[in-house]
């Protein structure tokens, strides 16, 4: 199961990207599945984030991280129009997946929201039986499926929760322990068969044997996946990830915090020869 | 050591004593409480004064032709006690009502909490809540004299509503019962938290399916809530039966074009004429009463059953 397989891909102008970054001519580098270039997002009048600009690499897991504020998560709900659901946010710049831009007005969010998938924070599986909350996109998408056992079964051994709720999959959701109902909610993202799978801070909810699950998980997904993780959790971003943007808060005359891109680059050269010296005062612990 | 005799404690320590109380509390309390008991007490009240009558009225007239009979007479010369006819005006009327009152009351509800903006859910929710608040009067003379001739009018075929009728009545009682089954329910479905929403959108769900697939049923424990209430609000309304829906007691009425007396509109018409008190007439309009407390009372306990099975917990 290859979701990128049957797409066409048009090729998108590298122009700028990876301009921050170490420049490792990595194949990847030259084919982007999304590209972010001068993003802004506001809420109301209030620019919440700053001139965004980045790639997310194919089947590469990429995590933003940052102090509390920085705009990281307000990015993420960039990626695929969850930010249309609030009230008076608005996205300036441009987004682009395989190089169609997501927000021109005959792009139909659903249609985005079932290629880009999300995870959240907190679990939030639906007060339904486990089967039901792994059906659940697959039914409302009307995806022909040959059989929807087996597609919940495929869904639930690739989130690594099978084995421990084989027995019970009448049974809710809410059941489930904290790290549990996290992998059911990346089962139930994963059955609609997305292309990009985005993680809203997955594990800060979680005990460490439960993340240290989900992480294993994060890798083995990645095979298939392209993945985009939020995390206030340093560790776990030099642990997962191949990319990391470190984002800042910065203040301006009028006292207002904007979130901003300080650095994007591959994950090793981030944490060990970071550009940029607010990087390095972040990674080192010195701020934030 | 705060409540021990000795005096010798610091000035600190003994300001910490008890003695002291504020009267207010107390007071506040005795109120509060004797506020509590009058509600109690008025019910327990009413289930006293319903029973002796009733026994009387049993005493003279059997279970079995009460809850069997197919007439209900009490006024006529040749005399019947059936209660079937009056259960059965008010099963239709209800009926009637709740086909009316829940498809536009959760209609409502969804638009008000899923699609309005918050400025229009600001406006709307207190103009439909302001329903709730015209006297039913009102809703009976506008079921009488307005919206049944232009149901006469429009009936396509010949054989049209009756003056007064269940119909009529039941349409009226429906928009009376809106805005109780719109409001709770968006209670509910407004307490289901934004989280749910997100993922349902996440995975691709169009907002009417979020609203229908997630939102519903997580709300249903509300919902079903809303609707009983509803129920017992059809089933113990009066003026807009008493109004326009008709007095025929004597047979059993099914068809809804016809008018029939509901158990409400009995008690109200028999109420207000010349009935001695302690005659079997005066008794049956106990045993009407009793009979209607038994109902809804049963409707509020498997409303709280139901409550209870649908309930889908999202914490």
């Amino acid at each position: 199961m290859n979701p990128t397989d049957t797409t066409n891909r048009p090729g998108v102008s590298i122009a700028g990207v990876g301009a921050q970054s170490t420049g490792a001519p990595t194949p990847d580098v030259a084919d982007p599945v999304m590209e972010l270039s001068g993003v802004s997002v506001y809420y109301g009048a209030y620019e919440a984030v700053r001139d965004t600009s980045m790639p997310i690499q194919e089947k590469q897991i990429t995590a933003m991280i940052g102090p509390s504020g920085c705009g990281k998560s307000t990015i993420l709900r960039s990626l695929n129009r969850m930010n249309d659901l609030i009230p008076g946010a608005r996205v300036s710049g441009s987004v682009t997946y395989h190089g169609q831009d997501l927000y021109t007005k005959d792009v139909d969010p659903i249609e985005v929201r079932r290629r880009i998938g999300m995870v959240f924070q907190k679990p939030n599986p639906f007060p339904k039986s486990i089967y039901d909350n792994v059906a659940y996109g697959p039914r409302v998408t009307g995806m022909k499926v040959a059989s929807m056992d087996d597609l919940v079964e495929k869904a639930l051994r690739d989130a690594a929760l099978w084995d421990e709720v084989k027995d019970k999959l009448k049974t809710s959701g809410l059941a489930l322990s904290g790290g549990q109902q996290q992998r059911l909610c990346i089962a139930r993202t994963i059955a609609v068969r997305p292309e990009i799978i985005l993680m809203d801070e997955p594990c800060s909810a979680l005990d460490p044997i439960a993340t240290a699950k989900i992480e294993d998980l994060m890798s083995e997904l990645s095979n298939d996946y392209t993945i985009v993780i939020v995390t206030h959790n340093m560790q776990q971003a030099a642990r997962v990830s191949h990319y990391t943007a470190f984002f800042t808060a910065e203040v301006d005359e009028r006292q207002e915090r904007h979130g901003r891109l300080v650095e994007f680059s591959q994950t090793g050269k981030l944490f060990t020869n970071p550009a940029d010296k607010r990087t390095e005062d972040y990674i080192t612990g010195r701020f934030g | 050591m705060s409540t021990s005799t000795s005096n010798a404690g610091s000035a600190a320590g003994s300001a910490l004593r008890r003695g002291r109380r504020r009267p207010v509390d107390s007071t506040v309390k005795v109120l509060l409480v004797a506020a509590a008991l009058v509600s109690v007490a008025t019910t327990i009240g009413i289930v006293i004064a319903l029973v002796q009558p009733t026994i009387g009225f049993f005493q003279q007239v059997s279970v079995v032709e009460f809850i069997t009979g197919t007439s209900w007479t009490p006024t006529f010369a040749q005399k019947a006690y059936g209660v079937l006819p009056l259960v059965a005006a008010t099963l239709t009327v209800t009926g009637v009502a709740l086909t009316i009152a829940v498809p536009l009351g959760l209609g409502s509800a969804i638009y008000l909490s899923e699609y309005a903006n918050p400025r229009t859910r600001k406006v709307l929710k207190p103009i439909i809540e302001l329903l709730a608040g015209v006297p039913t009067v009102v809703y009976g003379f506008v079921a009488l004299f307005a919206l049944n001739p232009l149901l006469q009018k429009w009936w396509p075929t010949d054989n049209g509503p009756a003056f007064q009728n269940l119909l009529i009545a039941g349409i009226a009682m429906g928009i009376m019962i809106v805005p109780t089954i719109a409001s709770i329910s968006e209670d509910s479905m407004a307490a289901v938290p934004r989280s749910l929403r997100e993922g349902a959108y996440a995975l691709a769900s169009t907002k009417m399916q979020v609203s229908t697939r997630v939102v519903v049923p997580a709300a249903m424990s509300g919902i079903v809530a809303a609707v009983v209430l509803g129920i017992s609000r059809a089933v113990g309304e009066t003026m807009i039966v008493t109004i326009a829906g008709g007095l025929t007691s004597d047979r059993i009425v099914l068809n809804p074009l016809e008018g029939a007396a509901t158990m409400t509109a009995f008690i109200a018409n028999i109420s207000s004429g010349d009935i001695p008190v302690g005659s079997l007439d005066y008794d049956s309009v106990f045993a009407v009463g009793a009979l209607l407390f038994l109902i809804t009372f049963a409707l509020n306990a498997v409303s709280i059953r139901m409550v209870r099975r649908f309930r889908e917990v999202y914490e």
